[in-house]
């Protein structure tokens, strides 16, 4: 019977058949008896008693896995066996994204060739390495064993890396005071101003608040309070989540806050990320009266003012007696 | 050592996709191109390249006699290789003096399966083949030995294949691919592009001894020198970034006794190309796959044979005075041969087929 003629053919045209095609295949069921011969035969026994074997030739290298020549001769090789491994060393890799269906892994790996210890060949076989950020010519390997070992080469199912790291579980926890000039410093803040102490030694003004003066060790006797607004002085672009910025992108930067001598670290907000410079006049965006606390949260960023840029003294950020 | 020369060449018009022929009709037409280029319908011998599992059916290179015509029986042979190897039992046969022509072939339509599993057959049953491993993932390892991801190797890398393509858009017989792109891993560090296309084709080729070379072509391309070597099968036994096997057959065959105006090397996957420039000490401005070579085209089994017939064309073109053919067969370029061809033999004596000879021509 012609076959339907497919959908828009043009009408009294003949249907184009698909073409005829038939599947094929070609399988030994339960797979191709081989006889192993005395040599590759011991390699596999061993290998099922979960030993890793390799053949001496007589210019004393160690083949693994066991061939009946040396390749290098074509001479038989001896009758000694030596136990090598089970750990080795990759010598190059090769990394498989897209398993197949007959390969050894169901998840992304790493074909390798790995040089046995006690071995003087490499053996190629699969590596368990999680991704290919893992593996590196040198990473030290050991065999990942089959359940039920049969004696053939899958009865290591694959290499896996050495432990070369662990976790180690770390968390303790603290009562933690601002002590006494971040205590009025955050009051300040609470109640929407900035405060500063200025070292009369010194002439600096520095904002946090500070009790004593970083340069000459004074005690600061003055308060002084400093706008809110400020230029920035240097800034950096995260690309990383922080719970405490907004969204990702964010920009921190260095403020210099008008009337202070020492920036101030602080998010730039109300910007695209990319338009961020030094030189930028920012003021600080406060949450309304009634959400203030005693914390930072109070100010959700310094947004750009629309003045023109200021310019930095000595071209270069940074406070300093 | 009798001189023996190609005299005639063709290939199909190869595709990147089953078109419906069989091997015997595919191979058909490149048969009788030959034979009606050389007036031949008989030959001394002839011997063919291929393999049952592309097909995956027995004997299946039996069927491909049909394409030829046996009857009454001819003097055939086979070999599961490629036909490039084939062409070496056809010189040895020819050495032997009591015949004078051989028509050698080989086919392969490797769109008809999975050839990168197919090719996991051809490793040993007891330590490799059992794992699985495909062809991409055992030339990527040979990659990584190589250079593995290296900003330098990639580039070398690209370059090879860009020029490849590039060459084979040119090439009438060869696929239309484009440049590379994409950054994305077959099997790291190999890309997509570095892996030779699949391929279906044919090809076929004529030698011819003697006073019957010259008959039949006016520039017969001489075989000067041909010589393959092979190294260990398991690839852990093998320094995977050289070839030393590629390197002694093509000094047996005298590969730098002259200048090397063209090199068709059988690169199937972008890294074997500095690998085998390397082991082959060609020249700097020797031109390497002209024809596209394998990342253009691949028709497994005839691809060996075709860089054979593609450096005698230039030869019998008068395009080229020396040049030199490599096949390759087995994992990460386990078994090489070189072939050595030369234009205008007068001045040779015939006794001493290998001289410096070739050196003293430009």
């Amino acid at each position: 019977m012609p076959s339907e003629a497919p959908s828009g053919a043009p009408s009294g045209a003949r249907a184009v058949p698909e073409p005829l095609e038939a599947r094929h295949v070609l399988e030994f069921p339960g797979g191709y008896t081989r006889t192993t011969g005395p040599v590759i035969g011991r390699f596999l026994t061993e290998l099922r008693d979960r030993r890793i074997v390799g053949v001496r030739t007589a210019g004393a290298r160690v083949l693994v896995p066991p061939l009946e020549y040396d390749p290098a001769t074509g001479e038989a090789v001896t009758g000694e066996y030596v136990e090598v491994g089970p750990a080795g060393t990759v010598q190059s890799w090769a990394w498989v994204n897209t398993p197949r269906a007959g390969h050894p892994l169901d998840r992304p790996f790493a074909w390798a060739t790995i040089k046995l210890d006690g071995a003087d060949t490499s053996l190629v076989h699969a590596v368990d390495a999680g991704g290919p950020k893992a593996m590196r010519p040198g990473l030290r390997v050991r065999p990942r064993w089959r359940a039920e070992p049969s004696g053939h080469i899958t009865d290591i199912e694959c290499f896996v890396p050495e432990v070369t790291v662990m976790a180690a579980p770390v968390r303790a926890e603290y009562r933690v005071r601002p002590g006494r000039a971040l205590t009025r410093f955050l009051e300040g803040v609470r109640d929407g101003v900035f405060v500063g102490g200025r070292c009369a030694r010194c002439d600096q003004v520095y904002v946090p608040y500070r009790i004593s003066c970083p340069a000459c060790g004074s005690v600061i006797e003055e308060e002084r309070e400093v706008a809110d607004t400020g230029t920035v002085e240097t800034f950096a672009i995260n690309n990383l989540p922080d719970p405490r910025a907004p969204e990702v992108p964010f920009v921190s930067a260095y403020i210099l806050l008008d009337g202070a001598d020492i920036p101030m670290l602080g998010l730039v907000g109300g910007v695209p990320a990319h338009e961020v410079r030094q030189g930028m006049r920012v003021r600080a965006v406060w949450v309304p009266p009634e959400e203030r606390t005693m914390s930072m949260t109070n100010i959700r960023w310094f947004a750009p003012t629309g003045e023109p840029d200021a310019d930095l003294p000595g071209g270069a950020a940074g406070g300093g007696a | 050592m009798r001189e023996v020369a190609i005299v005639a060449f063709a290939q199909t018009v190869h595709t990147g996709h089953d078109t419906g022929l069989t091997e015997a009709e595919m191979l058909h037409p490149v048969i009788d191109e030959v034979q009606r280029a050389t007036g031949l319908t008989r030959f001394g011998f002839t011997c063919s390249g291929s393999c049952d599992y592309l097909a995956g059916a027995p004997f299946s290179f039996v069927s491909a006699l049909d394409a030829l015509g046996a009857w009454p029986p001819i003097s055939e042979s086979h070999v599961e290789m490629d036909a490039a190897f084939a062409l070496y039992e056809a010189w040895v046969r020819l050495q032997h003096g009591d015949i004078d022509s051989a028509l050698v072939y080989g086919f392969g339509k490797s769109s008809m399966s999975d050839l990168r599993e197919i090719m996991t057959l051809q490793l040993d049953p007891y330590y490799l083949a059992p794992l699985g491993l495909d062809q991409v993932s055992y030339a990527a390892l040979q990659a990584a030995a190589l250079g593995g991801d290296r900003a330098d190797h990639r580039g070398a890398l690209d370059e090879i294949v860009r020029r490849s393509r590039a060459d084979g858009r040119a090439n009438p017989h060869a696929l239309d691919l484009p440049d590379p792109s994409g950054t994305d891993d077959e099997v790291a560090p190999l890309r997509p592009y570095d892996i030779a296309p699949i391929t279906d084709g044919a090809a076929a080729v004529v030698l011819a001894a003697g006073d019957l070379a010259r008959e039949l072509a006016a520039t017969p391309a001489y075989i000067r020198g041909i010589a393959h070597r092979i190294e260990p099968h398991y690839l852990g036994m093998r320094d995977l970034a050289r070839s030393p096997s590629a390197a002694d057959a093509a000094r047996a065959a005298g590969v730098g006794k002259g200048p090397v105006d063209v090199a068709e090397l059988h690169v199937q996957f972008s890294h074997e190309e500095l690998i085998l420039r390397e082991a082959l000490e060609l020249p700097e401005d020797t031109v390497i796959n002209p024809s596209g070579g394998p990342l253009a085209a691949n028709p497994v089994m005839a691809t060996g044979l075709i860089r054979i017939g593609e450096a005698a064309r230039r030869i019998l073109d008068g395009g080229a005075r020396r040049a030199v053919a490599h096949a390759s067969s087995g994992p990460c370029l386990q078994h090489n041969l070189v072939t050595v061809l030369e234009s205008a033999l007068e001045s040779v004596p015939e006794s001493a087929p290998e001289t410096q000879e070739g050196a003293d021509r430009g």
